[in-house]
């Protein structure tokens, strides 16, 4: 048996959302922008998938919706397109010290052009005070960007209040949600946000496809410049069929949304449990309600979570932890660092993160397979092969 | 991918040359599940020069090459950084050698600390039996003695048992050298016939974490620990300046900034005092060379002289000498003809006088401070204290 718990990394594309593109990779081609009957059709389906997407963020204002080839530049488009359009006003950026490296590096590149960059640290639950924002606000302050869920430990950041602070004070307002959208009810007005950035292939779209809600009257530049796509907000012929593919993903992941949501957070909650009375030294990384119902970090004492990522993948599961590179780098995680976390523990923390198709089954197998996996490891490790040279 | 059978696994240490490739490939023909390791030991980035091929961003020509072979073989592959742990085992003790006015073998505690040590640890971990390398030496089970014994290589000019001289018996116990059996040109056919795309690739160099002259290498690693001293003659007199003992071996004649009748050599490096010792070629010679941390590999204990014959330095034949076991893990080496320059660091390995291809252990050449007169086979050992390890 496979199990696959790496959601957060990526999710398998719902078979219903493949149906749904596959006529526009096919007769459906055209290009958007074409004034023929192929254009019109296309461009037909895009604006079907723009408004889709509109409602379910709780807006009929559908041209506030600007896709993207995914989360990575719906981010990098905030970052550099407020600051851009807004540095006559100030050079001051706030975020938080875990966001995802797509908000954290282009903010390092603002850093690097002048702009001053707070970062906002958390608890060691990896919770976030919003007073902490009030406190650091300041006229010259353009942006603030903050996660809604985290990708690494799932923890909830309280946007709706950020939000509040943010609207009192004239400051631009973004969310992170790549992780939260799918999972829970996003409503720009609820949030209190400007702008909103989420990715399809993270709830069982496509990948190569994101998008960025942008409340009008946000002051931004784009960041392609090109033809006059999306309002010139977006240069560069539409992918018409990922659009769709993400339009029918948002539809399929509110068909049931909080029931699914307990589903898998009940799932989860077997995992943590199961994993927990099994074996000892398991640690939950950040806080226990205040998350996501698909995530869960969970630090192994006396294991590395390299090795244990690599024997759970030789035992056919898949999961990740913070320092994930193809490569092997082993950067020990910037989020649970920045919850304060010791070395060692960062280094011996996995990230399980649940989708749709995960099944109890699944769950249980894990529950089987893993505590002998880590019993082992503890076991090596705590009588290594000595070397000739140790004894020096 | 798939679910992977973990029963009886071999883990093969992949550097993305051709020997460990084809020692993945036997294995796998063997049948036998088998997982390939990339070590991502380089820094990961070395700004100053672009076009070396240490700059390669995270991902070293190296490990694709072996993830590609991993491929072909259908076997799953994993990079692990080692980057701190081979900092720390390789790179400081070969910096800390130099400093000390030694010559260090550093692929020695590569083999005994991270391929057969922490890597070996970790592939238990993951439920394997095994770690293999493609190292050019054998590994055989002695039932008489009851030891793991180590043997050259089936191919003479290729043998590698001189950097495997540290293993315990637990880690012999657990090796396998699949192209130990091979010449070089049958492990490159093989490959060739397995269509791996390494089969010609050029054989490594001898130190592979440092990119050109090691000199710069240790300039820019320990620069600042480096510091001038003075060149003395054997008789004690300043003969010049030396710009620290990490830029010199004992037998290099180059490079001294000498003025002289008789050429002068570097017969000494004297860490205490920071100086380089010179003289002529013939106080180069020496027929008694001291071993530390000395590691037996075919018997548990010297129990008194033995006849031997020892490798001082990788490229040089092994020479007849007899071992002298001493207290403390250490063993004096008298040598039948004189030995020329030999490095306190090197690696000094002994094999059976009977038997040549026998590992009978190895250590580390001693510094002896000033060449000493003392005849061999006199002196405080002499058998009288069995070395106990």
């Amino acid at each position: 048996m496979r199990v696959y718990l790496d959601h957060n990394a990526t999710t398998p594309l719902d078979p219903e959302v493949l149906a749904a593109m596959t006529p526009f990779l096919a007769e459906g081609f055209g290009n958007p922008s074409s004034l023929h009957v192929w254009g019109r059709e296309a461009r037909q389906a895009l604006e079907r998938a723009r408004a889709t997407i509109a409602r379910a963020l709780g807006t009929a204002d559908k041209d506030t919706v600007v896709f993207t080839s995914g989360g990575t530049e719906a981010d990098n488009l905030v970052l550099m397109g407020v600051a851009a359009a807004q540095e006559k006003r100030g050079r001051h950026v706030i975020l938080s010290s875990v966001e995802h490296h797509a908000v954290l590096n282009a903010a390092a590149h603002l850093g690097r052009q002048g702009f001053e960059v707070t970062r906002l640290s958390v608890d060691s639950q990896g919770l976030l005070d919003p007073d902490d924002v009030r406190r650091v606000i300041r006229p010259d302050t353009v942006l603030v960007s903050l996660m809604y869920g985290n990708n690494e430990t799932g923890v909830l950041f309280p946007i709706a209040s950020v939000g509040r602070i943010c609207r009192e004070r004239g400051v631009t307002f973004h969310t992170d949600a790549v992780q939260s959208f799918g999972k829970l009810p996003l409503d720009v007005e609820t949030l209190c946000v400007d702008l909103l950035s989420l990715s399809g292939h993270k709830t069982h779209g496509p990948k190569g496809i994101g998008a960025l809600f942008i409340r009008r009257g946000t002051r931004m530049q784009p960041l392609l410049h090109g033809g006059a796509q999306e309002r010139s907000r977006r240069a560069g012929t539409e992918n018409v069929a990922a659009a769709v593919g993400l339009a029918r993903a948002t539809e399929l992941s509110l068909q049931d949304q909080a029931g699914e949501s307990r589903r898998m957070a009940d799932l989860r909650d077997r995992l943590e449990g199961g994993v927990m009375a099994a074996l000892p030294g398991v640690l939950r990384n950040g806080h226990p309600t205040e998350r996501l119902p698909h995530t869960t970090n969970l630090a192994f004492a006396g294991v590395e979570a390299e090795s244990l990522i690599l024997a759970l993948d030789l035992a056919g599961i898949g999961a990740s932890s913070g320092a994930a590179c193809s490569s092997g780098s082993l950067e020990p995680s910037h989020v649970l660092a920045a919850m304060g976390l010791p070395r060692e523990r960062v280094l011996s923390s996995v990230r399980f993160s649940l989708g749709r198709t995960t099944t109890r089954e699944e769950i249980e197998h894990v529950l089987e397979v893993l505590p002998p996996i880590v019993e082992r490891m503890r076991r090596v490790n705590a009588r290594p092969i000595p070397s000739a040279g140790a004894r020096a | 991918m798939m679910q992977h059978e973990t029963q009886g696994m071999v883990v093969v240490a992949m550097s993305g040359g051709v020997d460990s490739a084809v020692a993945a490939a036997l294995l796998a023909r063997e049948g036998v599940p088998v997982v390939g390791i990339t070590l991502r030991i380089w820094p990961s980035l070395r700004p100053t020069d672009p076009t070396q091929r240490f700059d390669s961003c995270c991902s070293p020509s190296a490990v694709e090459d072996a993830r590609g072979v991993a491929e072909v073989l259908g076997i799953p592959h994993y990079v692990l950084n080692y980057e701190a742990e081979f900092d720390r085992e390789v790179i400081q003790y070969f910096t800390r050698a130099y400093l000390n006015g030694e010559t260090p073998n550093p692929c020695v505690p590569c083999n005994s600390r991270l391929k057969f040590g922490s890597l070996f640890t970790r592939a238990r971990g993951w439920g394997a039996v095994r770690v293999a390398t493609g190292h050019y030496a054998r590994v055989e089970y002695h039932p008489a003695s009851g030891r793991y014994r180590l043997r050259r290589a089936v191919d003479p000019r290729k043998d590698q048992s001189y950097f495997l001289y540290d293993l315990t018996q637990e880690q012999l116990a657990t090796a396998r050298f699949p192209v130990g059996h091979l010449t070089k040109e049958e492990t490159r056919r093989l490959a060739g016939k397995l269509g791996l795309a390494v089969a010609e690739k050029p054989d490594s160099q001898e130190i592979c974490f440092v990119p050109g002259d090691y000199r710069t290498y240790l300039r820019e690693r320990v620069g600042a620990a480096i510091l001038p001293g003075t060149i003395r003659d054997t008789a004690g007199s300043v003969r010049g300046q030396h710009q620290g003992l990490a830029f010199y071996t004992v037998g290099q004649r180059r490079g001294l900034g000498i003025g002289s009748h008789a050429p002068l050599y570097v017969i000494d490096l004297d860490p205490a005092r920071n100086e380089v010792i010179v003289g002529e070629g013939r106080d180069l010679w020496t027929q008694e060379v001291e071993v530390g941390r000395v590691n037996l590999v075919a018997v548990a204990r010297l129990d008194g002289p033995q006849r031997i014959l020892a490798k001082i330095r990788y490229a040089q034949a092994a020479a007849p000498a007899t071992a002298i076991p001493l207290a403390g893990e250490r063993v004096r080496l008298c040598f039948d003809e004189p030995q020329r320059a030999v490095a306190p660091g090197q690696a000094a390995v002994f094999y059976d006088a009977n038997d040549a291809d026998l590992v009978v252990g190895g250590g580390t050449i001693c510094r002896r401070g000033r060449i000493s007169n003392a005849e061999c086979g006199v002196g405080e050992g002499k058998g009288a204290h069995p070395t106990e390890i």
